[in-house]
């Protein structure tokens, strides 16, 4: 037996709950919360400024050793070779290593082994664990909820009060769980679950909550399904999602870089444990689904809430909710679809699989699964971009990189690529892409005129085989060479 | 263009101008390719850049009417998506000190409250009522007072709100709540102690 933990949490309620009374620190007057934040993760596009900052304070890093920092936004993904020939990218990556060198920083550079999108390398590293306070300047941080931690986004001066004091001030959110129950159907995939839920309860009926994924359906999802789940709880406003830890959490992290080992393990299994909600804790809201309702889902839209199933047509007006007018007329003239086509059929220019939402070992596997044997379609531009270092060796050790090149994708280096467009990766003129991506926003995708059809990665590579957005249950799967 | 917040921050008064529409997300206020930059001096010029490039000198950042202008008034869920907090600095550094609208995505808000901007709200009907007046009379001063929790003009007066947590930072000017954090690093250190994966699961 061990001894009662110092930090006991409450007896009853969510995990939410319970890791937010044990990183309180103090309240602040006016009612919100100075909380700590465990793990703190960087990049080279949010970071700069609020190193400048703590400068102009006069400040320094109070916690070097709890911040991790990588470069993933502005890398290229053909050849990461220095200086890049981006002399705005060059500077924001000379920075980064500038600042993390000079405060003590671990820095994950490219080469090292351990780079790739911040979202991806954290759980690979075993940084990211359960009952932790995750906070980044990245909306994507949603993402480590997936262990059963506190993770959301900051901004530059939230990552400046993170570097100076390792803690926030925050406002408490109030929860929902999302109870998805029942089994996933053949082909239908977390991505396409999460697109369900936003389309469902839409991309601002999360603002203010965090977002639960209970049920059996998430039960047995893997961690890169969760992880999947997580990412994307942002796009449905929830600015954190997370699932609670289990066997399936723990089998996870045993035995990676940063996790505990030894004595050490069995203790940290024993409080991850004692942090899941508790049956009886109050959320504040409960959704139910039906996880064997869902089908593979594409967004025709222009906000990750305009989803269709696979076998849907693009919805008239008449059908919409009025508040949901607006944006559904400006979405049939930016993508130029009109009401009343079937989503599958959409002719596509650009397929791309990667990202912090879709770049992980088995995200690549699925996509590989239905590419193997099959080759893109003619003037189909495809590539694959894996989420870390560590996700493309394992991935070439597979012979994944070979089943893409032989079926017509580029296999590329890490980084965030195409999804924001930030490096040489980008949409041009009114090209329209399949993307295995989290954001279908008006020019997101680095052409201001650009378009994004969201989906999960094996109906990005059917959608490269056939040229068009295609239902991935109607092909054969092939995923073993 | 006024200095940047500073202190307390009890009312902002300034022409408006309007931006209309449902969703509006931080890759349209600010596109990605403008966030490769280590400083946030030169986002002022490019806030809304491809809105503005589509609309060919007609949208509400360009037209003359409307230059100077120092509350935005906005719709639903404004600032939702990305948590650059490039989007609210091109914003400030454009000119604007406060946000009106009916609701904010978090981050948004977040990092608004961060450089001392505050985003309030009203009900939809009045914000469409309150983007009428603005758009048939853009050089109405308008006053946004956080003490009387309204937005007035010298025809009208609307309450506004905001929660109450961040509406005492802003008035008391602990909006920039780094010395605030930094003050409790006794409680700070006490509670990392005492945190298993901190201490190394020594305690747990």
């Amino acid at each position: 037996m061990f001894p009662v933990p110092a930090a006991a949490p409450l007896s009853s309620g969510t995990l939410y709950d319970k890791v937010w009374e044990l990183h309180r620190v103090d309240d602040l007057p006016g009612g919100s919360t100075q909380l700590l934040v465990g793990l703190h993760l960087i990049h080279e596009v949010t970071s700069p400024q609020a190193f400048a900052a703590l400068r102009d304070k006069g400040l320094t890093v109070r916690c070097p050793e709890r911040t991790v920092a990588t470069v993933d936004h502005i890398v290229p993904t053909t050849t990461q070779t220095r200086p890049f020939n981006d002399p705005l990218a060059e500077e924001m990556l000379s920075t980064l290593e500038r600042n993390c060198l000079e405060y003590g920083i671990q820095l994950n550079a490219i080469g090292s082994g351990r780079q790739g999108i911040v979202h991806v390398i954290a759980p690979e590293l075993g940084l990211t664990q359960p009952g932790m306070t995750v906070a980044c300047g990245d909306s994507h941080t949603s993402t480590h909820g997936a262990f059963g931690a506190i993770a959301f986004g900051i901004g530059t001066s939230q990552v400046r009060d993170v570097l100076a004091s390792q803690s926030l001030a925050m406002s408490k959110l109030k929860v929902r769980r999302i109870r998805v129950d029942g089994h996933l159907a053949k082909g239908v995939s977390a991505k396409d679950l999460i697109l369900h839920v936003i389309r469902t309860l839409g991309v601002k009926g999360g603002v203010g909550f965090a977002y639960e994924f209970a049920g059996t359906a998430i039960e047995a999802l893997s961690m890169e399904e969760r992880m999947t789940l997580c990412n994307m709880a942002i796009e449905g406003g929830a600015r954190c999602g997370y699932v609670n830890p289990d066997q399936i959490t723990f089998d996870y992290l045993r035995g990676r870089p940063h996790a505990p080992s030894g004595e050490f393990w069995d203790r940290a299994v024993q409080w991850w444990s004692s942090l899941a909600s508790d049956a009886d804790a109050v959320v504040d809201d409960e959704v139910v689904f039906d996880a064997g309702q869902i089908v593979p889902t594409v967004t025709w839209g222009i906000t990750p809430g305009q989803g269709l199933g696979i076998d849907e047509r693009i919805p008239s007006l008449d059908v919409l909710d009025p508040a949901d007018r607006p944006i559904a007329e400006e979405a049939y003239r930016y993508m130029d679809l009109q009401p009343g086509t079937a989503i599958a059929g959409v002719p596509v220019d650009v397929c791309f699989i990667g990202s912090c939402t879709n770049g992980r070992l088995s995200d690549l596997r699925a996509a590989a699964a239905v590419a193997r044997g099959r080759h893109i379609a003619d003037g189909i531009k495809a590539f694959v971009v894996p989420g870390s270092e560590q996700v493309a060796r394992a991935a070439e050790a597979e012979g994944l990189d070979r089943v893409f090149r032989a079926a017509g994708f580029e296999w590329r280096e890490p980084g965030c690529s195409m999804c924001l467009a930030m490096n040489p990766d980008r949409l041009e003129g009114r090209q329209i892409s399949a993307s295995s991506s989290n954001r279908n926003f008006k020019g997101r995708q680095g052409s201001a005129s650009g378009r994004t059809l969201l989906m999960s990665p094996a109906m990005v590579a059917a959608a490269a085989v056939h040229g068009q957005v295609t239902d991935v249950r109607g092909l054969s799967l092939h995923p073993t060479s | 263009m006024s200095s940047f917040p500073s202190g307390s921050i009890q009312r902002v008064a300034g022409t408006a101008l309007v931006v209309q529409g449902e969703d509006i997300d931080t890759d349209r206020i600010i596109p990605a390719r403008f966030l490769k930059c280590v400083s946030f001096d030169a986002l002022g010029d490019q806030v809304f850049a491809d809105d503005r490039q589509e609309l060919n000198g007609s949208h509400p950042f360009d037209q003359p009417a409307f230059q100077g202008a120092s509350i935005l008034i906005v719709n639903g869920n404004f600032g939702c998506g990305s948590s650059r907090e490039h989007a609210p600095q091109a914003l400030m550094r454009w000119g604007i000190r406060a946000v009106v609208g009916v609701s904010f995505a978090e981050i948004f808000f977040g990092n608004c409250l961060a450089l001392g901007i505050p985003c309030m709200t009203a009900a939809s009907e009045e914000i469409q009522l309150i983007q009428q007046a603005v758009i048939e009379d853009p050089g109405r001063e308008w006053c946004l007072d956080l003490m009387a929790l309204a937005l007035g003009s010298p025809q009208d007066r609307w309450a506004v709100s905001l929660e109450p947590g961040p509406l005492d930072m802003l008035r008391s000017g602990r909006w920039d709540a780094t010395s605030q954090l930094l003050s409790r690093d006794s409680e700070l250190t006490a509670l990392m102690k005492q945190l298993p994966y901190i201490n190394g699961f020594q305690t747990a």
